[in-house]
């Protein structure tokens, strides 16, 4: 099942993998434009199959992230839906207000979680043991933010806001409130 | 010559600050300041490097958030605004072979940059103001947590910097248009043609306007929308200010908190994906010229991918905004994923143009324009791409406020991309501006790139390890969670403390002590010579 430790290690893989390929391909550059002797022309329909390739790459990522990201199309449609639980839970003075002191999912119910700030912007993440994220949005007073989660696998997670709000936010963590079982 | 004597008089004693004009002691002047808030920066990423790694051993969390609110400030406008705008104010009349249209502007604009970077860092640095360069709704108007007289003065000296940003904006265009006197006339429509509106060619078929003053032109238009924004923000904020100084309490709930956040970023992004991406293309237009002795390959598509750069740049802010639910999604999805594809391919096709201007000039000496030039291509194509990933909406839901942000995507654009193109700038640009001064040793220069490739790349790709392990950005970790990535990252980052140390001993030794306080005094030239060796 993917999940977000999935999707970021296929991240680190293809973003690895462009790294090491870009740092070959200026070193060659960088020496080649050093001697002469061969070819110096630029054809100009290099040039456009670069731009097509370009145009090409920046559609692909979005539609492949559509087609294997499960949150994704849950994110776009989260108002039709419905969801297995719902958890109201808002923050004031930097401290987050829960509707329970632990948050229980299932796995492979929908959660819906409705965040509400009273007075800053905070952030809303939940993180695994490891500190790896699972999720993360944006809190934003005088707006209802939400988003909408399916679970995969059973694991403990931590909330902690993800956003900075005053010095005071980085104590802004519940450990082990959400139980995925 | 002896140590000492180069160190006061620079290499072979040389450089003459007494032969230079206005304009050189002028530009001159903007560097120094320019690199001297270079150090600021640098100095405070390794105080907030070192506390990352090690949590209160040289700072609390208050400074440390303090430092990093005043750290990107200070880069960008007390730094790179200044260098930029300094060698933006001698190229545009350099290249367009007439003076400046206002010298008393220039030296204003500098100025006012100077005292307001030092005004702001101040405040924020005695008073631990540290709403972050973000300005989240309403935290810069939290006076529970910060000093109100400390953001006062925060938002003043951010004021300051903004009327020289404007003064600089007024010069720039008005050299473009102006007809001075004892010079040709030039056709009308001059400023059209600088912004991409119209098309004026020289008999010989070339733009009568070069490639980089359009780019100067297209990214100046992002400068003064951007200042406009911030100024109109500040000004909001200051109401805030002086209501609470006076003893009245505004409502913060009377300002929409996401319409706030829309516009801060609408004008923020007019920085780091407007006039950034489009000034640094068309340096890079100039240094691959005046590097090759050639023309620009595919020139009236790098002209084309100006324009269309400035004009996307007004509409992709969005993608700042993809983990606020409350936006709406057609703003998320047209703005922040699929016009933010266009800056892919403009920077793309810029990277590619340069390119093939170098291979088509083939061979070439590795000097250190060139070297440096070579760097800051490098430092985008392994930044932009980065940032295209996180402005998707299934890679931003666990991407967003990671250290992936800010390392592999800004520090990467930032250090390697932008400050290598303006390194390169500065060692193209030294020897017309000092009138000749030669590089007191080239072995620092060689440890300065090499130092500063490795520590810009090393640091960001730590920093974005450490993101997709899921640490958060403008949060210290306090039980050692990420401690090897910010270690490893610090040593990195150390690199690039030794890279500008090297850089800045060479260039003091290049054209001596008495040399850097020479650039200081008045000049006795004309004040319409832009060099010494031109009337």
């Amino acid at each position: 099942m993917v999940d977000s430790s999935v999707v970021l290690y296929g991240q680190t893989i293809a973003y690895t993998l462009y790294v090491i390929v870009i740092l070959l391909v200026m070193a060659w550059f960088s020496y080649q434009i050093t001697r002469g002797g061969g070819k110096n022309i630029v054809k100009p329909a290099l040039f456009y199959t670069f731009v097509g390739f370009l145009v090409v790459l920046g559609i692909t990522l979005h539609i492949a992230t559509h087609e294997t990201i499960p949150w994704k199309p849950i994110d776009l449609n989260r108002d039709k839906i419905k969801a297995d639980k719902v958890f109201e839970i808002s923050i004031k003075d930097h401290q987050f207000r829960l509707p329970a002191d632990t948050l229980r999912i299932k796995t492979g119910e929908i959660a819906h979680f409705k965040v509400t700030s009273d007075d800053l912007t905070y952030g809303f993440g939940l993180f695994r043991k490891d500190n790896s994220m699972v999720f993360q949005m944006q809190v934003v007073p005088g707006h209802m933010n939400d988003v909408m989660w399916e679970f995969v696998r059973p694991e403990v997670l931590t909330i902690r806001s993800t956003e900075y709000s005053g010095w005071k936010s980085d104590k802004m963590v519940l450990k082990d409130v959400v139980v995925i079982k | 010559m002896n140590l000492y004597k180069t160190f006061m008089d620079g290499e072979q004693g040389l450089f003459k600050p007494i032969t230079l004009t206005p304009m050189q002691k002028l530009t001159l002047r903007f560097v120094v300041v320019g690199l001297v808030y270079y150090l600021f920066a640098v100095v405070e990423g390794m105080l907030m490097r070192v506390h990352l790694a090690a949590p209160g051993a040289m700072m609390d969390d208050k400074q440390f958030f303090a430092i990093m609110t005043a750290h990107p400030l200070v880069g960008i406008f007390g730094s790179s605004y200044t260098i930029v705008f300094g060698a933006f104010l001698f190229l545009v009349p350099f290249l367009m072979k007439k003076p400046l249209w206002s010298f008393k502007l220039a030296n204003w604009t500098l100025w006012l940059i100077a005292i307001g970077t030092f005004v702001f860092w101040f405040a924020g640095f005695l008073s631990h103001y540290s709403p972050l360069y973000t300005l989240y709704w309403p935290l810069p108007a939290d006076f529970t947590q910060f000093s109100v007289w400390g953001g006062t003065f925060f938002i003043l000296g951010i004021a300051l910097v903004m009327v020289g940003t404007f003064l600089f904006v007024i010069n720039i265009f008005k050299t473009i248009a102006y007809n001075p006197e004892g010079h040709a006339k030039q056709p009308k429509g001059v400023l059209a043609s600088a912004l991409g509106f119209r098309h004026l060619k020289n008999a010989d078929g070339s733009y009568y306007v070069s490639t980089p003053v359009a780019a100067i032109a297209r990214g100046t238009v992002d400068t003064v929308l951007n200042a406009g924004i911030i100024t109109f923000t500040g000004v909001l904020i200051l109401i805030y200010m002086i209501a609470a100084i006076l003893g009245y309490d505004l409502k913060h709930s009377a300002i929409d908190a996401l319409l706030y956040k829309n516009w801060f970023w609408w004008g923020l992004d007019l920085i780091a994906d407007g006039l950034v991406l489009i000034f640094v293309a068309g340096t890079w237009y100039l240094l691959a010229t005046l590097i090759t002795g050639k023309n620009i390959f595919m020139e009236k598509w790098a002209r084309i991918a100006l324009f269309v750069e400035m004009i996307a740049s007004w509409f992709v802010w969005s993608h700042h905004l993809m983990s606020d639910q409350a936006q709406p999604q057609f703003l998320k999805i047209f703005s922040g994923e699929m016009l933010t594809i266009i800056e892919l391919i403009t920077q793309g096709l810029a990277f590619f143009i340069v390119l093939a201007t170098l291979w088509q000039a083939r061979p070439l000496k590795m000097s250190n324009p060139l070297k440096f030039l070579l760097g800051g291509l490098l430092g985008f194509a392994l930044a932009v791409p980065a940032g295209i990933m996180q402005a998707d909406l299934g890679l931003n839901r666990i991407l967003h406020n990671t250290q992936w942000i800010v390392g592999p995507h800004v520090h990467v654009a930032i250090l390697v991309g932008l400050t290598m193109t303006l390194y390169s700038a500065i060692y193209l640009l030294l020897p017309i501006l000092t009138n000749g001064a030669k590089l007191y040793s080239q072995k620092l220069a060689n440890f300065h790139f090499w130092a500063h490739l490795l520590g810009g790349i090393g640091m960001g790709a730590f920093m974005g390890m450490a993101g997709l392990q899921g640490m958060l950005r403008r949060v210290v970790y306090h039980n050692g969670e990420f401690d090897l990535y910010m270690i490893l990252a610090a040593l990195a980052g150390s690199l690039l403390l030794l890279a500008f140390l090297a850089f800045f001993y060479n260039i003091v030794m290049s054209v001596g002590l008495r040399g850097v306080l020479g650039i200081f005094s008045p000049s006795g030239l004309d004040k319409d010579r832009l060099i010494t060796e031109e009337k």
